[in-house]
C-alpha cells in the first residue's frame, strides 16, 4: 500500500519542475519564461542572474541539461528553447545596475583569494562580495573570464557579452591580479588569506603521442591552446587543409574557427561512431551546416612528414563492439589505413586539470589520477582553508556546473570564516501559492501553445564564415521569443489535491488530456503503477497519492505526463484540485532576491 | 465552464484500438457543462464504449433534444453525424433518420425532462415502434438547463435545493420501457463507469430499442443532502443486479463463475454477453420476475442498477415493416419513387 504523498518535502514538487531540477544551479526556468512572456526582460534576466550569474553567456553556450529534461519532449518532439530564451532576456533587458546587490563599504575583515578568473571564481566572488568580504582574483591571462573567453570562439559568444557579465562582478570592487600566473601555492598560503578558492579550470589539453608527433611542432596544435591564442589575437590564420582530431565541443569550435581563419578543406575525425560523439548535437549540426565533414571510426595512427613538413595523418578504421552490458570497445576494422593530407592538425581530444604549482607537502591530497580530493558537498580540500570548484575540482564540465560549484563553495567559505560547521547549509526557500483568480481564471497562462519549437535565425552564411567576430546565431527577435515562451508548460504550477473536498465525480479524470488522474484501489507502488489508466513507467517521476477517499479508493496521479493545464481544477466542482505555484529557490551565501522580481 | 481548448497533447503510450485510434480520437469539443456534472462522465463512457468497439465515427449518428444532457452530443464523436432536435422531439428525428438510413448506429441522448415530460409521447412511440436506437437518458431528477425545477423522474417527497417538497410521484422510465415492449432496459449511474461502459456497448450491439436510464447528478441544482439523485445518495442506495462482461465475437473467452450466478447470452450480431449476477434469483430474461423485483427494490428505497431486462425475441422496426435491406438513401431516386406513369395508374384506381 502506498502512503499519501508528503508534498511538504521540498524535493517532491521540485522534481516535477523538470528543467529546474536538471539545472545544476536550479534556475527557476518557468518563472523567467513567464516573465519573458510578460515582456519583463530585465526581471527575467535578474532571475537568471541571481541563479546562474552569466545569463548572456549561458544563453548562448550552456550545455543545457534542462532541455533534454523538459517535459515538452514527453508529449512532442522538441523541448522548450530554454537556453535561447535566456539569451532573449539578456538581449532585451534594460540596465540592471539598480538591481544589483549593494557592496558594503566597510568590509567584514575577511580576505579571500581566488586563483583563476573563470566562472567558478567569479561566482564565489559575486556571492561573497555583498557580504563584505575582500576578494582578490589571480588570473594568468590579461582578462578574466576563463574558458568563457579563451575557449569559446567569438562567433558563438561575442566578447562584449563576456565583458559585460564579467565586469559586472569585477566592478563590485574585486582586487584584480591579472597577467599573473601562480606558480606556488605555498606563496599564497604564506599571505594569510582567510580562505583560498582554486578555480583554475582544466587548462591542459591532451596531446597525442603517435609516430612523428614531434617532427612538426609548428603545424600540430593543441585545441584549447590554439583557441586561446585566437581569442587573444595571437593567431589569425591557419592552413587551407585542416584536420581536427576529436569529437567534443572543442573540436567543433576548432573546425569552425579554422573555417574563419583561412581553412577551406576542414574535416573532423573521431575514433568512435558518430552517435557516441561527446559534442552537443546542436554544435555538431552547426559544424556540418558550415560544411565540415565528420569522419567517424577513424583512429589517428601516425603523422606523415615530408621534408620536415607536415603532410597528413594516417588513420586506422575502427569498429565499435558492444558487450552484453552495452559496454563499448573499439577494435580496428582491418581495412586499409587511410591518409588524409593536410597543412595543419588541431588536437581536441580532451583536457585535464593540472596542478604543477601545488606543492606536494602543503596538505592537499590528490588521488591516483592526480586529482585533488574534494568534498562533494562542501568543496573543501584536505587542507581546511582551501576550496576547489569548477573544472579544477573534478575535471572538465560545462560553465553552468562551475557556477553551481561556486555557489556551494561560497556557502562553505562563508561558514568557514564564521566558524560554522560546513555541513550546516541553508535549506532552499520553498513556497506554494494558489494561482486561482476567478472561477476559471488563473494567474498563469494555462492555454499553452501547440507549436513546434521555433528555430533561432542565423546570420548570412557567407558573412559569418568571412569574419570570426560575426555572431552566427542572431537570437530570437521579440515575436519569436514570445511565441517560444508560450510553449512552456509551467511545470512549477502544481496540482494540489484536497481529499476531503473530493466527491469522486470523475470530472478531473475525464478532462485530463494526458490521463494522469486515477481513482483506484491502493496497492504497493509496483502494482499501482501498472494498474493506472496508462501505466506509469517513468520511475524518475513520482505518483501523487491521496489519503483514502469516501469510497475507499485513493486518488493516484502520475506526475510524469501532467501538462499543468489546470483543466482538472477547472472541472472540479468542489475545488478539490487547485493550481498552486511552487517556488523553489536554492539558497546562496548572499541574500537571494529572485522573489523580488516575480511578485 | 472551461474556456481554453483541451491541449492536443496526449499520453504517448495511450493504447490504440483496431482502427489505430486512441480514445481521444472519439472526443468532441470541450464540455460547457458545470464542473462535476454527471453528464460529462456519461460522455466519457460513450467515448470509451465506441473506442473499445472500434466503431468508425462516420457510421454513427448522435441525436438529442434540449437540455444540459442533450447538449452533450457535442462533446463526443466530433467526426460523427449529429442532430440536436427541439425539446422532446429526438425520437421522431431519430425515426426519420433511421428509416432513411438503416446502416448507421443511432445513439440518442436525452434528459429526464426531455424524455419524461415534454417528450413522453415521443418516447413511448419510439419504444412501441422498436426503433433501433440506443436511448440514453441522463437522469438528474431536475431541469438542469432551466435552473433546477423538479422533473417527472424526481422521487416523491425528495426536496429541491431550497428545501421544498416534490408533491408528485416519479415516472420510472425503465419500468415503463419494459411495459411498452422494449427489449433492452438498463439502469446505471454516471459515477460507475465500470458498469456503464459495458452496458453502452451491449446496448449498441443490441438490435432494437435499448434504454439506458443513467442517474447523473446535477451538481448545481440536485446534489444536495435532500436529493435522491446525488452522488452520495446513489452510492449509498445502489443495488447492482449483476456485473456485465461484453465480449465481442472475435474474442470469445470463457469466464468461470459459480453455477447459477452466471448467464451467458449471445446477441443476434454474434456478440456474447456474460452476466455475473449478484442477486442469484434474478433473471433479466423473465419479464414478470423483473418487474416484480424492480417494484420490490424500489419499495425498499433502493436504486437498482445493471442490465434490468433483456428480450431478444423483439424485432426491430425495419423487420416489422419489412423494409428494403438497402438503406433508402442509397436507392436511386427513380427506383425509390414511382414514375409519373406509375403514379397515374395508381391514381386511376381511386377514380
Ligand atoms: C419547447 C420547449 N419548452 C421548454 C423549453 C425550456 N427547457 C429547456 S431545457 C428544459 C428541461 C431540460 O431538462 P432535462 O431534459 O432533464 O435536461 P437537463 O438539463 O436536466 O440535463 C426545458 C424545460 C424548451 N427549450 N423548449
Ligand atoms: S515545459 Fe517549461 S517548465 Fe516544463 S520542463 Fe519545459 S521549460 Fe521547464
Ligand atoms: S493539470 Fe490536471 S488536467 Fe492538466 S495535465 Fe495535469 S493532471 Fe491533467
Ligand atoms: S445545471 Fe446541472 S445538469 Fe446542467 S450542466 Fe450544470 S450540473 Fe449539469
Ligand atoms: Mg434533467
Amino acid at each position: 500500500m502506498m502512503k499519501p504523498t508528503d508534498i511538504k518535502n521540498p524535493n517532491y514538487f521540485h522534481k516535477v519542475v523538470d528543467c529546474q531540477w536538471a539545472c545544476p544551479a536550479h534556475t527557476p526556468v518557468p518563472e523567467y519564461i513567464r516573465l519573458i512572456a510578460q515582456r519583463k526582460y530585465t526581471e527575467a534576466y535578474m532571475v537568471n542572474w541571481e541563479s546562474n550569474v552569466f545569463p548572456g553567456v549561458l544563453g548562448r553556450t550552456c550545455d543545457r541539461p534542462c532541455e533534454p529534461a523538459c517535459r515538452r519532449v514527453r508529449v512532442e518532439e522538441k523541448p522548450v528553447a530554454i537556453c535561447r530564451l535566456k539569451r532573449a532576456a539578456a538581449d532585451n533587458k534594460n540596465n540592471v545596475d539598480s538591481y544589483l546587490p549593494e557592496i558594503p563599504k566597510v568590509k567584514n575583515g575577511k580576505k579571500i583569494v581566488l586563483i583563476g578568473g573563470g566562472p567558478a571564481s567569479l561566482t564565489v566572488a559575486r556571492d561573497l562580495m555583498p557580504l563584505g568580504y575582500e576578494c582578490t582574483i589571480y588570473e594568468k591571462d590579461p582578462k578574466a573570464g576563463g574558458l568563457m573567453r579563451t575557449n569559446i570562439p567569438s562567433f558563438r559568444l561575442p566578447e562584449g557579452v563576456i565583458d559585460e557579465e564579467v565586469d559586472r562582478i569585477l566592478d563590485f570592487g574585486i582586487i584584480r591580479k591579472f597577467n599573473e600566473e601562480i606558480t606556488s601555492l605555498k606563496n599564497i598560503l604564506n599571505r594569510n588569506y582567510d580562505a583560498i578558492f582554486i578555480g583554475t579550470g582544466a587548462p591542459k589539453g591532451k596531446d597525442l603521442n603517435i609516430k612523428n608527433r614531434y617532427e612538426s611542432i609548428e603545424n600540430i596544435h593543441i585545441g584549447i591552446d590554439w583557441l586561446t591564442s585566437v581569442a587573444f589575437k595571437h593567431t589569425d590564420k591557419i592552413g587551407k587543409r585542416v584536420i581536427v582530431i576529436g569529437g567534443g565541443n572543442t573540436a567543433m569550435d576548432c573546425c569552425r574557427t579554422s573555417l574563419r581563419l583561412g581553412g577551406l578543406d576542414v574535416k573532423v575525425t573521431v575514433r568512435s561512431p558518430k552517435a557516441d560523439m561527446k559534442a552537443s548535437d546542436w554544435e555538431i549540426e552547426e559544424a556540418e551546416l558550415e560544411g565540415v565533414p565528420i569522419f567517424d571510426n577513424h583512429s589517428p595512427k601516425e603523422f606523415v612528414i615530408d621534408k620536415g613538413k607536415l603532410k597528413g595523418v594516417i588513420f586506422e578504421k575502427m569498429v565499435a563492439h558492444y558487450d552484453d552490458n552495452g559496454k563499448r570497445t573499439l577494435k580496428p576494422s582491418g581495412d586499409e589505413p587511410v591518409l588524409f593530407e593536410c597543412d595543419d592538425v588541431i588536437l581536441a581530444i580532451g583536457q585535464e586539470n593540472a596542478f604543477p604549482w601545488i606543492e606536494k607537502d602543503v596538505g592537499i591530497n590528490f588521488n591516483e589520477w592526480g586529482q585533488p580530493i574534494v568534498d562533494k558537498t562542501t568543496f573543501q580540500s584536505t587542507l581546511s582553508n582551501v576550496f576547489f570548484g569548477g573544472d579544477a575540482a573534478w575535471g572538465p564540465e560545462n560553465i553552468i556546473w562551475a557556477v553551481a560549484h561556486g555557489h556551494q563553495a561560497a556557502i562553505s567559505i562563508d561558514n568557514y570564516c564564521n566558524n560554522t560547521d560546513l555541513l550546516d547549509r541553508p535549506d532552499p526557500i520553498t513556497n506554494l501559492m494558489s494561482q486561482k483568480m476567478g472561477i476559471h481564471e488563473w494567474s498563469y497562462p494555462n492555454d499553452i501553445s501547440n507549436s513546434n519549437r521555433f528555430a533561432v535565425p542565423h546570420a548570412d552564411h557567407k558573412l559569418a564564415l568571412n569574419n570570426i567576430n560575426v555572431e552566427v546565431e542572431l537570437g530570437y527577435d521579440e515575436k519569436l521569443a514570445l511565441d517560444e515562451a508560450s510553449r512552456c508548460l509551467n511545470c512549477d504550477i502544481q496540482t494540489i489535491f484536497t481529499e476531503n473536498l473530493c466527491i469522486e465525480c470523475d470530472a478531473c479524470t475525464d478532462i485530463c488530456p494526458v490521463d494522469c488522474i486515477n481513482f483506484i484501489q491502493n496497492e504497493d507502488e509496483d502494482s499501482l503503477r501498472k494498474s493506472l489508466r496508462v501505466p506509469a513507467i517513468n520511475l524518475n517521476q513520482d505518483l501523487y497519492i491521496s489519503d483514502n477517499l469516501k469510497t475507499g479508493r485513493i486518488m493516484a496521479k502520475d506526475e510524469d505526463m501532467c501538462l499543468h493545464c489546470g483543466l482538472c481544477a477547472e472541472r472540479c466542482p468542489t475545488g478539490a484540485w487547485d493550481m498552486q505555484k511552487f517556488t523553489y529557490i536554492e539558497t546562496q551565501a548572499k541574500e537571494i532576491k529572485i522573489l523580488d522580481y516575480v511578485e | 465552464m472551461t474556456f481554453i481548448k483541451k491541449p492536443i497533447f496526449r499520453h504517448p503510450s495511450l493504447p490504440k484500438n483496431d482502427l489505430g485510434l486512441t480514445y481521444r480520437d472519439y472526443e468532441g469539443l470541450v464540455s460547457t457543462l458545470c464542473a462535476g456534472c454527471g453528464h460529462d462522465s456519461i460522455t466519457s463512457s460513450v467515448i470509451q464504449a465506441c473506442y473499445d468497439m472500434s466503431l468508425p465515427a462516420h457510421k454513427i449518428a448522435k441525436l438529442s433534444g434540449i437540455g444540459c444532457s442533450s447538449k452533450t452530443t457535442n462533446y463526443f464523436l466530433n467526426q460523427s453525424h449529429g442532430f440536436n432536435t427541439v425539446h422532446g422531439r429526438m425520437p421522431s428525428v431519430a425515426t426519420g433518420a433511421n428509416l432513411a438510413n438503416r446502416d448507421l448506429i443511432y445513439i440518442g441522448v436525452s434528459g429526464d425532462g426531455d424524455t419524461a415530460s415534454i417528450g413522453l409521447g415521443q418516447y413511448c412511440h419510439a419504444i412501441r415502434r422498436q426503433l433501433n436506437l440506443t436511448y440514453i437518458v441522463e437522469n438528474n431528477g431536475t431541469y438542469g438547463l432551466t435552473k433546477g425545477q423538479f422533473s417527472a423522474t424526481n422521487d416523491k417527497n425528495s426536496k429541491n435545493k431550497k428545501g421544498n417538497d416534490n408533491p408528485f410521484g416519479a415516472i420510472d422510465l425503465a419500468l415503463m420501457a419494459i411495459e411498452l415492449g422494449a427489449g433492452f432496459v438498463a439502469r446505471s449511474f454516471s459515477g460507475d463507469k465500470e458498469q456503464l461502459v459495458p452496458l453502452i456497448k451491449t446496448a449498441i450491439a443490441y438490435n432494437g430499442f435499448s434504454l439506458i436510464d443513467v442517474i447523473s447528478p446535477c451538481v448545481t441544482f440536485n446534489n444536495h443532502q435532500y436529493s435522491t439523485k446525488s452522488y452520495d445518495y446513489i452510492r449509498e442506495h445502489n443495488a447492482t443486479m449483476g456485473e456485465l462482461d461484453f465480449i465481442p465475437e472475435k474474442d470469445s473467452i470463457e469466464i468461470n463463475y459459480k453455477e447459477g450466478e452466471n448467464i451467458d447470452i449471445s446477441l443476434h450480431d454474434g456478440t456474447n454477453i456474460n452476466l455475473h449476477k449478484l442477486d442469484a434469483s434474478y433473471d433479466p430474461r423473465n419479464q414478470n420476475d423483473v418487474v416484480n423485483k424492480l417494484r420490490k427494490y424500489r419499495g425498499e428505497g433502493k436504486v437498482v442498477t445493471g442490465l434490468l431486462y433483456l428480450n431478444e425475441e423483439v424485432s426491430e422496426m425495419h423487420k416489422v415493416l419489412n423494409t428494403s435491406k438497402t438503406p433508402l438513401n442509397e436507392i436511386p431516386l427513380d427506383t425509390l419513387c414511382p414514375s409519373h406513369d406509375e403514379l397515374n395508374s395508381i391514381n386511376k384506381n381511386f377514380t
